[in-house]
């Protein structure tokens, strides 16, 4: 034994010394498994499976004998948000030390019943072994008491392996949600059936500030509605889906409301956001940064843009609420359910000493979700409807047009870059980016967040969207620091703190748009230097995980092979959020009448590799979604109403644009695990852009990169 | 409106007479009124694929189909695309080539997959591809679908 009775607390993660009782993460269900339950949830990412395995291998048991549990504000522990490529590196260090807390109670549990000693007594693949004896893992858990405080466990005792690599943790895993979900079985949140379930619809506004004024005479004869209006917030409940189908037709039209033209001008979005009011953001200031270039030095500089995204979820929005007595039970696919509890307690006057208990939150999984969409709010709507029916759960899905125009944006965002160059090399580096807000989550600004809210009688605050810290990744800034040694360096973010249009956070944030201003410079001043683009950011760079994961996607990529004319290859590269995964992508695209992105090769660092075909598949998702915000979309709107709102206004992506992805992973088994999720965004946006200049000599520096933006490029450099 | 008798159609094989509104979409009534959960709404305009269902032998949107337009009809959704519990093909291929992340645009694909297999068993790349040009994926994984489909037809059988 350790002299130690008490494990440090430096040495626990903060997820478990916020979340120390035991039964919070472990507990063995019914059937004979032991259910794990975090705080982070499925969106289609594969991380309750990366988990499984982590947790597997810590407990000492088979990932087919681990069950993951949906997270829950009651049961389970809270931590945080499912955000930021944060879940492997939170949850998955909290599961080893809870996984290692709990095969050491169950080992001392086998030491006490067979009374030998505890240092001795294996733990292997769901067994407990001391010398002929053996037991079941589950049989011993299940006499271990859930309400055990982590923190009292004493890992250094029992030498329980709380980091080393294990049997599951390597391997690809499959993954165990998606039976159901390739076998059409019910698994999302719209597939809830509770019993008596209702029906409920929101009839939103027109457009960003109009009010309702009043409801025409309505005739919803045998229709068994129950109508709900506060405000300019109206909405209903039916009891079967076609009659709220058709409810919510009749009484769309017999709302009357005032508009208001608020929007800016849709082709004037940089001036929009460029006009303040502002909050800055000083992220760096070097000595020099801001002086004239040296002697004998050139500059060159740019202007990039994207414009208004949406996160397009394949499934709509979808809440269910049932208001039993005192306890509020709400089921969402929100991303942050504690937090979108504490949102609803502030957002209804609920009686303060009836609150937190009275309201839980559970998770249902939906669609994919790429941030802060618009889940809470539909988990809101489906609160407030089924007030009116007490004891009745209320389904409420949101209309496809709602949730392309309703949901939370991803924020518009314009950078004005330049770089000194001398001698081949970049010697002061300056970068302002103006953008809306990144985060507008709920509880954010001491606001709750929640849509319905805003349009309430009395209606809640709905501050402009603010950032995470620039400790937390940041938001406008994210990823505005170049990696490369690029001399004096100035960084600012310049956000708007008043607006119509509701923005919040979107995979990769505002690291999507500064990259792709970055990796766009970066090879503006490689062309003005006269050196290739690969061999200029290598030059420029001096940490061995960005030159490795640089070279080998050049080097698979073919970079410098002959290719057709109108063909091109470029690269894009970063480290996302400076402390996260490494990722370069070069990008072949053809661009003759249309902007065609052929292949994407790859090369991704993101330390110990939990599940190598987990994380080829987010990279490979998130470089095809990230194609598709760069060379299609594009939010519309006129000065009053967003006007894209459906698949036809908003296109995506589809079958046959989508390119090749390879990918290749640099596995650093010693190192930390790096989410990999938001890697590929930045670097493919500007992959593209680099490959299209390499193919046709013309620079498209506003996304999207469309043929007719193309086109605009070659006539504005004709005109030049 | 409301009909004394229903309308009768086969579902998966089996007669039934679903007594919602005529005007019904088709997927309204395959969810609620008749259980089947699998086939998803995603757009309610026909334009995602979400909701794809066979109508004899066409692939349609369930949800722009009224349920009057299925009247006789013979429906097949993906819940009766596997063979006595049995995936079939194309999800078996999906579920081995983890082609897929959220799954929720997953059952549109199988069945219009499943129903270009039954035409053509051996399509290659650019077949499948522009056959699925109507059904959206959100999370990037078309790639991954198109080889699986393609994989379905090399193997040999």
């Amino acid at each position: 034994m350790s002299e130690s009775t008490q494990v440090s607390p430096t040495t626990v993660p903060a997820d478990v010394l916020a979340n120390p009782r035991l039964g919070s993460w472990i507990s063995v269900t019914d059937d004979g498994l032991i259910g794990v339950r975090v705080g982070k949830v499925e969106l289609g990412q594969g991380i309750l499976t990366a988990l499984a395995q982590i947790a597997a291998d810590a407990l000492g048991v088979p990932v087919a004998l681990v069950r993951m549990l949906a997270a829950h504000t009651q049961l389970g522990p809270d931590e945080g948000l499912t955000a930021g490529s944060m879940s492997t590196a939170q949850a998955g260090v909290a599961l080893r030390h809870v996984g290692a807390a709990m095969q050491t109670l169950v080992a001392e549990a086998a030491a006490t019943t067979w009374q030998v000693p505890l240092d001795h007594v294996r733990v292997t693949d769901g067994s407990v072994r001391y010398g002929e004896r053996s037991a079941s893992f589950v049989q011993l858990a299940r006499t271990v008491s859930l309400d055990t405080d982590l923190l009292s466990v004493d890992l250094r005792a029992t030498r329980r392996d709380v980091t080393g690599q294990g049997r599951a943790v390597g391997s690809s895993h499959a993954r165990l949600d998606l039976p159901d979900k390739v076998l059409g079985r019910p698994r999302y949140i719209a597939d809830l059936r509770p019993e008596g379930l209702r029906f409920g619809r929101v009839i939103r506004p027109p457009s960003p500030g109009a009010r309702l004024d009043g409801l025409d005479e309505i005739k919803l004869l045998g229709l068994d509605v129950e109508v709900v209006r506060d405000g300019s917030f109206l909405g209903l409940v039916a009891p079967s889906e076609d009659r709220a189908d058709r409810a919510a037709e009749e009484l769309r039209a017999a709302a009357r409301w005032s508009e208001q033209d608020l929007l800016p001008d849709e082709d004037a979005v940089a001036e929009f956001l460029r006009a303040g009011p502002h909050d800055e953001i000083e992220v760096m200031s070097e000595d020099g940064s801001l002086e004239d270039p040296p002697a004998g030095a050139s500059t060159v500089s740019g202007t990039y843009s994207r414009p208004f995204l949406v996160h397009a979820s394949i499934a709509p929005s979808c809440g269910v609420a049932r208001w039993d007595g005192d306890t509020l039970h709400v089921w969402s696919h929100s991303q942050g359910i504690h937090r979108l509890r504490d949102a609803i307690v502030a957002a209804l006057p609920l009686d303060p000493e009836q609150v937190p208990e009275q309201v839980i939150v559970e998770h249902v999984e939906n669609a994919g979700c790429y941030g802060h969409n618009a889940a809470d709010d539909a988990a809101f709507d489906a609160v407030l409807l089924a007030r009116a029916v007490p004891g009745v759960p209320v389904q409420v899905r949101w209309s496809r047009q709602d949730e392309l125009t309703w949901g939370p944006l991803a924020s518009a965002m314009v950078v004005d870059v330049s770089a000194h160059l001398r001698d081949g090399r970049v010697v002061g580096w300056r970068h302002d980016v103006w953008s809306q807000g990144h985060s507008a989550r709920p509880t954010y600004a001491g606001a709750p967040g929640l849509l319905a809210g805003h349009h309430l009688a009395d209606p809640l605050p709905a501050p402009a969207a603010g950032d995470p810290p620039l400790t937390g990744g940041a938001g406008t800034t994210r990823n505005a620091v170049p990696i490369y040694d690029v001399g004096p360096r100035h960084v600012a973010g310049h956000r708007l703190n008043r607006t119509p249009l509701r923005s919040s956070a979107m995979r990769a944030l505002g690291a999507f748009t500064n990259v792709f201003a970055i990796e766009s410079l970066m090879d503006e001043a490689a062309a003005l230097a006269g050196i290739d683009p690969v061999a200029f950011r290598r030059a420029h760079l001096s940490d061995p995980r960005a030159v490795e994961v640089l070279e080998t996607a050049a080097e698979l990529a073919g970079w410098g092979r002959d290719l057709p004319d109108d063909t091109g290859l470029g690269i894009g590269f970063a480290r996302y959020k400076d402390k996260g995964a490494y990722c370069a992508v070069v990008a072949e695209v053809a661009a003759d009448h249309e902007v065609r992105v052929r292949r994407l090769t790859i090369a991704v660092d993101v330390g110990l590799v939990v599940n190598p075909d987990g994380v080829r598949n987010q990279i490979e998702g998130g470089a095809t979604q990230a194609t598709s915000w760069t060379t299609k979309e594009r939010v519309r709107f006129d000065r009053r109403r967003i006007t894209s709102d459906d698949w036809e206004s908003y296109p995506i992506l589809r079958f046959s644009e989508a390119p090749l992805v390879g990918v290749h992973l640099i596995d650093r088994p010693d190192l930390p695990s790096l989410g990999a999720g938001e890697a590929a965004q930045g670097p493919t946006a500007a992959a593209i852009a680099n490959a299209v200049h390499a193919a046709l000599g013309v620079r498209v520096r506003d996304l999207p990169i469309t043929a007719a933006a193309v086109v605009a490029a070659i006539e504005g450099e004709v005109t030049r | 409106m409301v009909p004394v008798t229903g309308t009768e159609l086969t579902v998966n094989g089996d007669r039934v007479v679903a007594a919602s509104d005529p005007n019904t979409p088709l997927l309204t009534v395959l969810r609620n009124e008749l259980g089947l959960l699998g086939t998803r709404f995603g757009c309610g305009m026909g334009l995602c694929g979400a909701c794809f269902v066979r109508l004899d032998g066409h692939v349609v949107a369930s949800c722009d189909t009224p349920l009057s337009q299925a009247a006789g009809a013979e429906v097949v959704t993906v819940e009766g695309l596997s063979d006595h519990g049995r995936p079939h093909p194309v999800q078996q291929a999906i579920l081995d080539g983890q082609a897929a992340q959220c799954g929720f645009c997953i059952s549109g694909i199988v069945v219009r997959a499943a129903a270009l297999l039954d035409e053509n068993p051996a399509p290659d790349e650019a077949t499948v591809a522009a056959v699925l040009d109507r059904n959206l994926c959100r999370c990037g994984v078309q790639r991954r679908i198109i080889e699986a489909v393609v994989g379905i037809g090399r193997e040999p059988r």
